[in-house]
């Protein structure tokens, strides 16, 4: 079984986030693994380890960014979760790259990775924490011509099938897809483990591997800012609200509660 | 440029729910809309569609393997609302922002070559005439605008970005169905249920006033409940409190991202994760025993307090208001 895991270095959401020259701005500082692709890792590691001991041997989970080189933030996490290898894609061909981009990135190193073997499944995070589009999983299943499976709750993998449920909108349903295919894992699909020290130790010293659009047989103008379909122009923090108005329930705390909202015609 | 044809997808069709209705009249800023099903539209949805202008409706006929469960896999919305595009020309399309609705945008996006802009609160055109999204992101804290530079443009919208307006004049609505092709490689739908929709209440994801409890409920939400209904709103929670089984459905980074015209958080304490699916809400109210709660930090207005006394209290006095009014 090899899996590869997109994993992305956003800003930590409890850190203050702000764009610089209308980029998410990815100082170091803040920069860390997004949370929800630490579910994708735990549901990999489990993937794996409900294998036999000789299918485990011949296992790999792949830690795959698309990132600036400060990415190697999430690999190392990756790494202390208990992945095999680090893949960092850098160039700064792909800086500004949209949806678009990014898929042709992590589709172009999940192509690269297939040239060693065959890659049964893609596990990515429901979204990215910093501009929570949820639409790279989807995106990446069609570039690559496999089945998507989205949104999973719970995940079982048998006889080179891929079991899932998910919660809708709209329903619950139950999917299966034959490998190789790309599942993306809410957060409600496991709870991701704690690196134990000697993971944590290991991971200091992995080597991460690094890829640049050329390796990846990338044009230079279908992703980046040159192949971007979209363009922000303006990026701004929002004014400061007004202090809170703050009531202190003595027996009257509804009554000025229901007073606000009338005199503000929210009711 | 308003000679634009704009899309609207409308799915499912049986009714055509507040967010369309303000997707409907978003398109007609932008120019002519017609709407994408993948299944007959219903008597009501039809006249609704009129009321906001809609001549055109383009009914999916999809290949007979799919127009089961599969129908509503993103992949297949994806093909239809590109044959729809490539079918009518079409230089604009707009889906609420579900998150199956943005995979299918997206996905069409894609196999369109078109801009692509996911969870826009607002949507307009500039003076180049390029199709321009205005987003609320990190959590309320930031605008951003992004124009899409291709020649068709696909958004999502979320919720409450504009009040619905019916068009000047009702017209005549006719569905004309168009066949589509899926060629992607699709999961199997195994099994699918639908959940039942509470009638009583609007939706969450379309509510202009929205009523979330937390941890702090203990369990009852009936004080939660009884004050949505007194002022007309629906219910949502924090995902503790649905890990916990007292509610189904939460709000936050990873439920449900609202922005109501009024947000009230009874007993939840305000974490990044909840912020960052309701702190773009116009107004927001908090009621918390806690007087360092940092939800206070985002709120209009709040009452260090019990919840079930003070929102018992405040149903009881806007009730009271209400049958005056
Ligand atoms: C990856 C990830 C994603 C997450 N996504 C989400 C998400 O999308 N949405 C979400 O909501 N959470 C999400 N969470 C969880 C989030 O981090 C918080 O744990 C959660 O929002 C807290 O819920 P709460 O406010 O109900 O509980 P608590 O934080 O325990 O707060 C309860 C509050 O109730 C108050 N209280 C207690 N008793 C009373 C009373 N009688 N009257 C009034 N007030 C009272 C307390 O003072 C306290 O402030 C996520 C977590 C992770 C790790
Ligand atoms: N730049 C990136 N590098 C690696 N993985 C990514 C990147 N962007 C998105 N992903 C993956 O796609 C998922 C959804 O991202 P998004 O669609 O941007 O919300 C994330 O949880 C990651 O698993």
């Amino acid at each position: 079984m090899r899996i590869v895991v997109p994993v992305k270095y956003v800003p930590d959401i409890n850190a203050e986030r702000k764009f610089v020259d209308c980029r998410v701005d990815r100082d170091p500082a803040v920069g860390t693994l997004n949370e929800l692709d630490e579910n994708a890792l735990e549901a990999a590691l489990r993937i794996v380890e409900a294998l036999d001991e000789a299918e485990q041997e011949t296992s790999e989970i792949v830690a795959l960014t698309v990132a600036p080189p400060e990415g190697d933030v999430a690999l190392r996490k990756a790494f202390q979760m208990g992945v095999d290898r680090g893949v960092r894609v850098s160039d700064d061909a792909l800086a500004g790259s949209d949806y678009s981009g990014t898929t042709a990135a992590l589709a172009a190193a999940v192509r690269r990775l297939e040239t060693e073997g065959p890659v049964d499944l893609v596990i990515t995070g429901m979204a990215a924490l910093d501009g929570l589009g949820s639409v790279v999983p989807a995106l990446l299943a069609a570039t690559l011509g496999r089945p998507s499976v989205t949104f999973a709750k719970t995940v079982a993998v048998a006889d080179g099938t891929l079991q899932a449920t998910r919660e809708t909108d709209e329903a619950t349903e139950s999917l299966t897809a034959p490998l190789p295919a790309v599942l993306s894992v809410a957060d409600t699909a496991n709870r991701p483990r704690f690196p134990n020290f000697k993971l944590i130790m290991a991971a200091r010293s992995k080597e991460i591997e690094q890829w640049t659009a050329a390796d990846l047989g990338l044009e230079p103008g279908a992703v980046g800012t040159a192949g971007a379909r979209t363009e922000t122009t303006l990026a701004a923090p929002r004014p400061e609200k007004p202090p809170v108005e703050l009531v202190q329930d003595k027996g009257e705390g509804g009554k000025a509660l229901a007073e606000y909202l009338i005199r503000h015609e929210l009711v | 440029m308003t000679n634009r044809t704009v899309l609207v997808l409308l799915d499912p069709a049986g009714e055509v729910r507040p967010s369309v209705l303000e997707l409907l009249t978003i398109g007609r800023t932008l120019g002519r809309v017609e709407a994408v099903t993948l299944e007959a539209p219903s008597v009501e949805a039809l006249a609704q569609l009129g009321a906001y202008g809609v001549e055109t409706v383009h009914q999916a006929e999809l290949p007979a393997d799919l127009r089961g469960d599969a129908r509503h896999l993103s992949a297949v919305v994806a093909a239809v609302l590109t044959a729809a595009v490539r079918l009518t020309d079409a230089d604009v399309v707009l889906a609420p922002s579900t998150f199956g609705a943005k995979e299918a945008v997206a996905l069409a996006g894609h196999a369109l070559g078109a801009g692509v802009i996911i969870d826009a609160a607002g949507v307009a055109e500039d003076d180049a005439g390029h199709v321009v999204g205005t987003k609320r992101v990190f959590a309320g804290s930031w605008d951003t605008v992004s124009r899409v530079t291709t020649d068709v443009a696909a958004l999502t919208v979320r919720a409450n970005a504009v009040v619905p307006q019916p068009a000047e004049a009702a017209v005549a609505t006719e569905v004309e169905g168009f066949a589509v092709a899926v060629d992607a490689v699709l999961p199997a739908v195994t099994a699918r249920t639908e959940k039942a929709r509470d009638s009583d209440r609007p939706t969450l994801e379309e509510a202009a006033v929205v009523v979330a409890g937390g941890r702090g409920t203990e369990g009852d939400f009936g004080p939660v409940e009884a004050f949505a209904d007194a002022v007309g709103g629906a219910v949502g929670a924090t995902r503790d409190a649905v890990f916990e089984g007292w509610f189904d459905r939460y709000i936050g980074q990873t439920g449900v991202t609202i922005a109501p015209r009024l947000y009230v958080g009874a007993g939840v304490s305000g974490a990044p994760h909840h912020r960052g699916g309701m702190q773009a809400s116009q107004v927001i109210v908090a009621v918390n025993n806690d007087p360092e709660a940092p939800i206070f930090e985002i709120c209009d207005f709040a009452v260090v307090g019990d919840l079930s006394d003070v929102l018992g209290q405040a149903a009881e006095v806007i009730r009271a208001h209400k049958q005056q009014a």
